[in-house]
């Protein structure tokens, strides 16, 4: 009742939205705890997000292990240190690549097919009629796909990390020549464990991020068919932003925590 | 016996546009009402209102003791439960078959057998003429089906209280028909309240025990079906048979220099648009022979009978006209005796020469003197005709 009361400022709208994603979040986690729990919906749905997301992750990972391996053989052959190359591309592709390559996919991918689906759902009153049925949509229908968009994201987290590893190698030793003993030698030279543990802890909140943008937009899109493509959009949008936004705060609360191996 | 609905003062905006304002009626338990209105007036929005999908700005609404405007979460979904809602394109479940449209409420709410689901949801399925078309996807029936399949879903758990959003759109006369008789038996044989929101002024005028009427972002009237139906009033009489002269205009609203317009065309010669003079009382739909009395109706003739002193004139000749002679025995009136009610409808003047005496008849009433217009509670009421 006071919202409608309360005075017009640039930028409220944003914060009104922001507030809202953020409620529907809590709300997520709140329900993952309600029973009963919708096994059938999340198996279904991270069969599906994995089978759209798996080819894509594997083929732009590839490419991207290849550029950090590449960039930094020449710079590092620079200063003489080629034994190292290895060491920097698994820390550079576990660490920041691979959560981030995930993410995009997940959210490019599966995000797009779940606000299309939930908006879809949105507009011609199915939601509203599930919930007049007693049945909570963020229990039935958001939480299964925001779980499954966690557990895909982490899963496709070390796909992608095997993967980029193995195309640096390829192009490490193949193209440019590197030895194939030190590039696996120096793998543990500057990475370390925890360096997994936050690439999957980023992975896995990415996936969260993710899926709940895609729900709050397919649950709230604009007026009208043309409005599901717009909130489709929006939420691909959106999430990127926040995903490197969180990405940052991430890494630099990590590199605080956990100081970096010395060679 | 169904549930009761109370409403006061329930006021919805979206944004800055007011939607309606101050609703208050009451949905007699175990009757059917019906809410008319010209499009785009918000019944739509105050059905979705009514069960929580929507928050009103202000006001109550009450079911069974519990507020749907101001409870928990948990309240709401409990309360939720004793609904059953038809909306306007059926809102079945794309991605599954009509069956399992119809299991899915019995499945998430009850601890009922495979084999005990299957037998409700195959009567429900008949008794909404879809047997045969169980195994079928929403995308591949017709809209007709779709509304009596999710009529059929909203039946399942036996609710207190079903909410029809514009049964007859998209439906063929004959299919209306039979969509009304079917909630007609409906309220006989699980006795729940009906709420059905239309523009169809068959149904209207046939179905509901209770009727009201929203225009111009306010509920105008609410009462039994007989005040509405003998209503003089400009917005009633022109809804009712369909015509362009009068207060509703193609946009929400029309002014008086085009209502004069349009009057001074009419009297040339042009056809108003209406087909026929439907005014008065029409005999209610009946249940189906061989099905027990209805309550709702038992129950309404009572209460009606009660607040009959309060009710315009003509309404009242038109309710002690319907009654049997044994009932009117039974209530101690006469047809052919209320003041000012020797015919039904009765016009403004004749009201106006009533000897005084026969006016004095009534206790406690305003109808002698006033518009026709029913308020729901006792605030002065806005000028005559909806010109403002």
């Amino acid at each position: 009742m006071t919202a409608t009361t309360a005075a017009k400022f640039p930028g409220r709208g944003m914060l009104e939205q922001t507030g809202r994603l953020f409620a529907l979040g809590l709300d997520v986690i709140r329900m993952s705890f309600h029973r009963p729990f919708q096994a059938r919906e999340f198996i279904q749905q991270a069969w599906f997000i994995a089978g759209v997301s798996i080819l894509p992750a594997m083929l732009v990972s590839i490419p991207f292990g290849a550029v950090v391996s590449l960039q930094l053989g020449s710079l590092v052959s620079q200063l003489g240190a080629e034994s190292f190359t290895g060491a920097v591309s698994v820390l550079a592709i576990i660490q920041q690549a691979s959560p981030i390559v995930c993410a995009l996919i997940v959210a490019g991918a599966a995000g797009a097919a779940i606000c299309a689906d939930i908006g879809a759902r949105t507009i011609r009153e199915e939601i509203d009629a599930m919930e007049v049925l007693g049945v909570s949509a963020v229990q039935r229908l958001v939480v299964p796909r925001v779980l499954a968009s966690m557990l895909v994201a982490m899963l496709l987290n070390g796909v992608v990390s095997v993967v980029g590893v193995l195309g640096g190698y390829f192009f490490n030793v193949i193209l440019q020549g590197g030895t194939p003993g030190a590039y696996l030698a120096s793998f543990s030279a500057l990475a370390q464990l925890p360096d997994l543990w936050i690439s999957e802890i980023k992975a896995i909140i990415f996936g969260f991020m993710a899926g709940v943008v895609a729900c709050y937009r397919g649950l709230n899109p604009p007026p009208g068919p043309k409005g599901v493509g717009d909130a489709v959009n929006q939420s691909v949008v959106i999430t990127f932003l926040l995903l490197f936004f969180i990405n940052f705060i991430l890494t630099a609360v990590y590199l605080t925590i956990v100081p970096p191996k010395t060679g | 016996m169904g549930a009761e609905v109370v409403v006061e003062g329930l006021t919805k905006s979206f944004g800055s546009q007011n939607i309606w304002r101050d609703v208050t009626l009451t949905l007699p338990p175990g009757e059917v009402s019906a809410m008319l209105g010209p499009s785009g007036t918000g019944k739509s929005v105050f059905l979705k209102s009514m069960i929580g999908l929507l928050r009103p700005d202000s006001g109550k609404c009450v079911v069974n003791g519990t507020d749907i405007v101001q409870c928990s979460e948990r309240e709401l979904y409990e309360t939720r439960k004793l609904f059953g809602v038809l909306f306007q394109d059926g809102a079945l479940f794309g991605s599954m078959s009509l069956y399992d449209n119809v299991a899915f409420p019995l499945r998430e709410h009850t601890k009922k057998s495979e084999s005990e689901v299957k037998r409700i949801v195959l009567e429900k399925l008949e008794m909404t003429g879809l047997k045969g078309a169980e195994g079928k996807l929403p995308g591949e029936i017709s809209g007709g089906m779709r509304k009596r399949a999710g009529l059929a879903r909203a039946l399942v758990l036996d609710p207190e209280i079903i909410l029809c959003d514009e049964p007859d759109s998209g439906l063929d006369p004959v299919r209306t028909a039979y969509l009304s008789q079917l909630l007609i038996d409906l309220n006989t044989q699980i006795d729940a309240t009906i709420l059905v929101v239309t523009h169809n002024i068959n149904v209207a005028r046939t179905l509901p025990d209770n009727l009201g009427m929203l225009f111009r972002k306010e509920l105008i009237m609410f009462g039994p079906r007989e005040v509405l139906l003998t209503s003089e009033e400009p917005v009633v009489e022109q809804f009712l048979n369909g015509k362009r002269i009068g207060p509703i205009g193609m946009s929400e609203e029309k002014d008086t220099a085009q209502m004069a317009a349009e009057q001074a065309m009419a009297e040339a010669g042009q056809h108003h648009g209406g087909t026929e003079d439907v005014r008065g009382i029409v005999p209610q739909i009946q249940p189906t022979p061989g099905l027990p009395e209805r309550q709702g109706e038992k129950r309404r003739k009572d209460r009606v009978m009660r607040i009959l002193h309060t009710l315009p004139p003509a309404a009242q000749e038109g309710i002690i006209e319907s009654l049997t002679p044994e009932e009117q025995r039974h209530y101690g009136v006469r047809p052919h005796t209320m003041a000012g009610a020797r015919q039904a409808p009765v016009s403004e003047s004749t009201q106006g020469q009533l000897p005084s005496d026969q006016v004095a008849q009534l206790p406690n009433h305003d109808w002698g003197t006033a518009t026709g217009r029913v308020r729901p509670s006792g605030e002065t009421p806005p000028g005559q005709g909806g010109v403002r």
